[in-house]
């Protein structure tokens, strides 16, 4: 089989999970596209240890790490997501901005009026 | 030898380590751990001079190599002959009668251990100036001095005067000490060594240009250490220091380094004419005019001081006027031998009487019949009175200037420097002589002032007076054997008649009933002679002036131009900093999208660019 096609589904993999990443407003499936993109990923590494017929294999391992770490983030994930839905009834991200800067309207954080003149 | 010349400084540098560390709590106490540190500096020096004396011109040098560093090398170590032995001798002896003398003079004083832990260091660093082979290792010992006498002077510090006095001494001799840093550069660029005997062997291949710049500058710094005019006023209001300090900065350390540098270096001085014809001029004008101040002064410590000016000068004078350095060194011994002994029994006086002025003494010589004989031999050794050290010194400089204004060419400097020396040392050994006889009537002779002064100074005070003043009157005896010290004839004969002359006036003045001050001969101008022609005063309205309004100016530009730059600067950046923040609205998924732009961008960059 010609290295072409899983490489090329894997950028497809990849690009559909970007999309996901930074166009859904569910969390779930924003983790899901993450997963996407690390398969994506895990693709490549298969496809590229085949190609070069990698003695060690080490891209074989490089996708086994992967998937394990993969895993844990996902466990970890969606235990954020669960807490975040009972403190906050939403789980859009979009939504959950408390981290954002405050302004005041002539563009000066309001910590400046604590200065010393 | 040059190891045992390395433990002569030393020993008094650990002493003052153990001081300044253990406090009051060492064994033996402040003061033990002090005086044997420098009594074991004593004999160490005794022997490192005897074992030059055979062939004192001879010198023994030796270093400890330092990494190299590109540039033109620095190397610590030592360099002894019989000029440094004899300083350090010197020295050493000196600081240890002064710190005997302490024990007593500063009983149940707070403040003793870091005194004497000073006093030890200001010992240490005057005898790395002295045993130094490199300029360099020479000018950290005399930086060291001037710190450790900046809080001696300061001791008490409760005192705003003494406060005073410290910043003075310490600015003053700073104003120098920039000049001989600078002089120290351009002799060691021209030899291409910083070591002492590099720069003397060099001395021939030195450009004129280079020579006199280096001596001018270096002749900066020893001016203001050496307290000569016009960076004199400092030494008069060290005073305020205890008196056991004056004795040691006066004597031994501090003043004494000035001329010593002069006399370590004095070939280049001898090859740059014109920083020598300067030197005699300042020399002579120093001499004659702090005689005169010490004759209109009412502080017997004042005298002293001012005393000690015009004996620096004289010194001065004689290295400008010889080639030989052999009288102003006989000076420099015998001055800090009588120097010394005169300031501790001044302090014997003041612990007894609790005031420094002589108005408030007169008639001591019953109650303290040990200081009054010591200070007698004292002043007649700063007089010059024939068989004491300070004759036969005196009488070599004043011999040397006459030769120099007779044998016009065969001195360094020209006739009128030379003429003007030989003037000013003549009308010096006049003066010296009045005032003398002044403090020296006024403070034992006539009616009694102070009844409550019944006892002489304790044991641990007087034996260092009578120690001092065995070499006060020996010394001169001593130097009998050397050639250049024989005393000639006529010079002789004419400063023995002007100290004739100005005691017996300074004694017509005073005898009457009752007794006057023979100050008094100077009538309204007494005010002008006692502030040294109102140099101080002179400072304080021009350069104490033109100073705060310069530091007026630069608070002005700190707070308008620099502030308001900083304040600005900050101010700007928060500003341009608030349009970042923008972007900050918290949606994750736009800072991801920025982060997947930026990788992208980076991507196609190197995919271009490789």
């Amino acid at each position: 089989m010609h290295v072409a096609y899983p490489v090329v589904l894997a950028a497809m993999l990849f690009s559909v999970g970007v999309y996901g990443v930074l166009a859904r407003r569910n969390a779930i499936l924003v983790l899901m596209s993450v997963e996407l993109m690390l398969n994506g990923a895990n693709l490549n590494l298969v496809t590229f240890d085949i190609w070069r017929s990698d003695v060690m294999h080490s891209g074989q391992v490089m996708a086994l790490f992967v998937i394990v770490i993969a895993a844990a983030e996902v466990g970890v994930g969606l235990a954020i997501v669960l807490l975040v839905f009972r403190n906050r009834s939403t789980i859009a991200v979009d939504s959950l901005r408390e981290l954002r800067e405050r302004t005041d309207r002539d563009g000066t954080a309001p910590e400046d009026a604590m200065d010393p003149p | 030898m040059t190891t045992l010349a390395a433990l002569v400084i030393l020993a008094p540098f650990a002493a003052a380590w153990i001081g300044m560390l253990g406090g009051r709590r060492v064994p033996l106490g402040p003061g033990g751990v002090a005086v044997i540190g420098t009594a074991a500096s004593t004999v160490m020096a005794l022997v490192v001079l005897a074992g030059v004396a055979g062939d004192a011109s001879h010198v023994r040098e030796s270093s400890i190599q330092l990494t190299p560093t590109g540039s033109i090398p620095i190397t610590v170590g030592v360099r002894v002959d019989g000029l440094s032995a004899s300083v350090a001798l010197m020295v050493t002896v000196v600081a240890l009668a002064v710190q005997v003398y302490s024990i007593g003079y500063l009983r149940g004083d707070a403040r003793y251990s870091s005194y004497a832990a000073f006093v030890s260091l200001f010992t240490a660093a005057m005898l790395l100036v002295v045993f130094s082979g490199d300029l360099i290792v020479l000018y950290v010992g005399w930086e060291i001095m001037g710190v450790c006498s900046y809080f001696l002077i300061g001791h008490h510090w409760e005192d705003p005067g003494a406060t005073a006095a410290a910043i003075k001494a310490f600015l003053m001799t700073r104003v120098g000490d920039v000049g001989f840093l600078f002089g120290i550069f351009v002799l060691g660029s021209a030899a291409n060594s910083f070591r002492v005997s590099d720069v003397l062997a060099a001395v021939p291949r030195m450009s004129s240009g280079e020579l006199l710049a280096g001596t001018l500058l270096l002749a900066l710094g020893v001016v203001a250490k050496s307290a000569q005019f016009p960076l004199h006023s400092w030494l008069p209001d060290a005073m305020a220091a205890p008196t056991p300090i004056s004795a040691l900065i006066h004597a031994a350390t501090m003043v004494a380094a000035g001329v010593y540098v002069v006399a370590l270096l004095h070939p280049v001085f001898l090859a740059a004419s014109f920083t020598l014809d300067l030197l005699a001029v300042l020399a002579a004008i120093s001499t004659l005019g702090s005689a005169l101040a010490a004759f209109a002064a009412d502080d017997i410590k004042r005298v002293l001081a001012y005393s000690t000016i015009s004996q620096l000068g004289l010194m001065f004078v004689g290295l400008a006027v010889d080639a030989d350095r052999v009288p102003s060194v006989a000076l420099l011994l015998s001055h800090a031998a009588y120097k010394a002994l005169l300031f501790l029994c001044a302090g014997a006086l003041i612990h007894a009487v609790g005031s420094n002025l002589m108005a408030d003494m007169g008639g001591m010589r019953h109650a303290m019949p040990v200081t009054f004989v010591t200070m007698t031999i004292g002043f007649a050794a700063l007089v010059g009175v024939p068989p004491t050290s300070g004759f036969v010194a005196k009488d070599a400089i004043v011999g040397a200037a006459w030769d120099a204004v007779r044998h016009r060419g065969a001195a360094p400097v020209g006739l009128g420097p030379s003429l003007v020396g030989l003037v000013c040392a003549l009308l010096t050994v006049a003066v010296t002589a009045a005032y003398s006889t002044r403090a020296w009537l006024l403070t034992f002779f006539g009616p009694v002032r102070n009844d409550a002064v019944s006892h002489d100074a304790p044991p641990v005070m007087s034996i260092p007076l009578i120690v001092l003043a065995v070499p006060t009157l020996l010394l001169g005896l001593a130097a009998v054997g050397a050639h250049q010290l024989r005393p000639e004839l006529l010079p002789a004969t004419v400063s023995l008649a002007l100290i004739a002359l100005g005691v017996g006036v300074a004694y017509r003045l005073w005898r009457g009933v009752p007794v006057r001050d023979p100050a008094i001969v100077l009538g309204r101008s007494r005010n002008a002679v006692r502030t040294a022609f109102y140099t101080d005063d002179l400072y304080e309205r021009t350069v104490a002036v033109m100073t705060r309004r310069l530091a007026a100016g630069v608070s002005v530009v700190d707070d308008n131009v620099l502030g308001r730059a900083v304040s600005r600067t900050g101010r700007g950046a928060r500003q341009l900093g608030g349009i970042l923040r923008l972007s900050e609205n918290g949606n994750v998924q736009a800072y991801l999208t920025g982060v997947l732009l930026g990788a992208v961008v980076i991507a196609v960059c190197a995919a271009m660019l490789s």
